[in-house]
């Protein structure tokens, strides 16, 4: 095996598109995962059967089967109910969906944890059941589940490989079809392995300094 | 035993300010609230005439805080009425209950202000989102009460960068921020370091000297409650068992547990 520079030069135009689409992926694929993530947090909190069992079992079912069943299914099974998006914007909600499932747990947990004392002086101040949440306990909430969402966030980077199943080009789509169409494995594996590792460890550090400002 | 609970108790001469309400202001009757199979209160009746400072003082888990939670809504009685103003408390629906509450406030042992927020926000949020209050008009009052309780120049901070006894000061000022007719006071300085205790008592010393807000105090600083009070209730096991002016309470008690009680803490 011998390594050759000129296919890493070859590779770089198609790298970059990989990258891009990844990090699109990423961007909102955890935007929708931090936002519906919440909503159901919430609901869960309906004081109604007729809300949570429904929210409850859908979640559930969400969190239990793979990501990759749930790709194939909104990629190929819906059409033929004539509901139809691209590959990448259905591999987006899939995988924001999937990690929604997991975020929700993240903010229940920060939501039971700020003090009931909380509650408790909203209620005395008469603060409406809305600005309570709003102005209270999220804001509480969310400074203490950061870390977690963070952990989730890179977690999903390294999910983004899935969205190839369904034609997504991210960056190993790109590498694959680049390894096919030259017989060259080594390079295009290796620059993306090592993208891989860079945007993990970057994110991790904009997570960090995120944690620092939040705990002031 | 019998305990006369309603007895009439002087008027302070020369008491500044014109009480808002006059007469009775707070009534329970036959207030009974269970946790399990524990009676925390027993069928308790008492009232609170406008303008008056009861101290409520007892040995731990006989009662006293559940009363002031119960009047501040943040829990039900299992039986019995609490009238509040006139206008009863339980059953009441969401919108009597809002109205209720804006005529009380409430100050906790672990002062519980908002940490997200800064100390002037800590005491605005609740008049600008609650009475409507313009953002100017809040904030200047806010300033008002922080000068009162002597914390102007930490106006900005957050309130984990102040010590206890400030955090409580905080507090205080931000329930009058609302206006209350009333002022709960559960048991507030029981959380802050020994030093840190005088300050916080000055204050509502100096809140129960120059206004006509009616107060109603859970605490073991005996000697401030003597200062304060115009009655005090001695509770034990979810009753009251000894009622009366502080100077007949802590001179002479009648009963062998206000005795007890009193020895042990003083």
């Amino acid at each position: 095996m011998k390594w050759d520079w000129s296919a890493v030069s070859d590779f770089m135009p198609y790298f970059w598109d990989g990258l891009l689409v990844t990090l699109q992926i990423l961007a909102l694929g955890s935007l929708i995962s931090f936002v519906l993530g919440l909503a159901w947090a919430l609901l869960m909190r309906v004081p109604s059967r007729w809300v949570t069992w429904p929210v409850g079992a859908i979640t559930e079912f969400v969190r239990n089967t793979p990501l990759l069943v749930q790709l194939f299914f909104l990629f190929y099974v819906l059409p033929e109910w004539g509901v139809t998006f691209s590959a990448l914007t259905t591999g987006v909600f899939a995988i924001g969906l999937h990690y929604s499932t997991y975020t929700m747990q993240v903010y229940r947990a920060g939501i039971e944890a700020v003090p009931v004392g909380q509650w408790e002086a909203a209620t005395a101040l008469n603060l409406p059941l809305r600005r309570t949440w709003t102005a209270v306990i999220l804001p509480q909430a969310v400074r203490r589940v950061v870390p977690a969402l963070g952990n989730y966030v890179i977690s999903m980077l390294k999910d983004t490989p899935l969205l190839m199943a369904i034609t997504v080009l991210e960056m190993l789509g790109e590498a694959r079809l680049f390894a096919q169409q030259n017989f060259q494995f080594t390079e295009p594996l290796t620059v993306i392995g090592v993208a891989f590792i860079v945007i993990s460890y970057l994110a991790s550090l904009a997570l960090r300094a995120l944690e620092r400002r939040l705990v002031h | 035993m019998s305990t006369d609970t309603h007895a009439p108790f002087e008027k302070k001469p020369g008491t500044p300010g014109t009480p808002r309400s006059t007469g009775e202001l707070i009534r329970l009757e036959q207030v009974t609230k269970r946790f399990g199979d524990h009676t925390v209160l027993d069928h308790l009746d008492f009232s609170v005439d406008a303008g008056k400072h009861v101290t409520l003082i007892g040995p731990s888990g006989s009662g006293k805080t559940t009363i002031l939670r119960l009047l501040m809504t943040l829990l039900k009685p299992d039986e019995g009425t609490i009238t509040v103003d006139g206008e009863q408390l339980f059953p009441a629906s969401e919108k009597q209950v809002r109205e209720i509450r804006k005529k009380i406030g409430m100050v906790f042992q672990q002062f519980n202000l908002f940490p997200n927020m800064t100390v002037l926000r800590n005491i605005t949020e609740a008049p600008v989102t609650v009475l409507g209050m313009s953002k100017d008009a809040a904030e200047e009052r806010a300033r008002e009460l922080l000068e009162m309780v002597g914390l102007t120049e930490h106006l900005a901070k957050r309130p984990g960068q102040l010590s206890g006894g400030q955090q409580q000061r905080v507090a205080i000022a931000r329930a009058l921020a609302m206006r209350p007719q009333v002022l709960l006071l559960d048991e507030v300085t029981s959380a802050l370091d020994p030093e840190l205790v005088a300050g916080v008592l000055d204050v509502l010393r100096d809140i129960a000297r120059s206004t006509d807000i009616t107060m109603l105090c859970v605490t073991h600083e005996m000697n401030f409650a003597r200062d304060i009070s115009d009655r005090v209730l001695m509770f034990d096991q979810g009753r009251i068992i000894e009622a009366g002016a502080p100077e007949k309470i802590f001179s002479e008690p009648e009963h062998d547990r206000t005795r007890e009680f009193l020895s042990a803490v003083l």
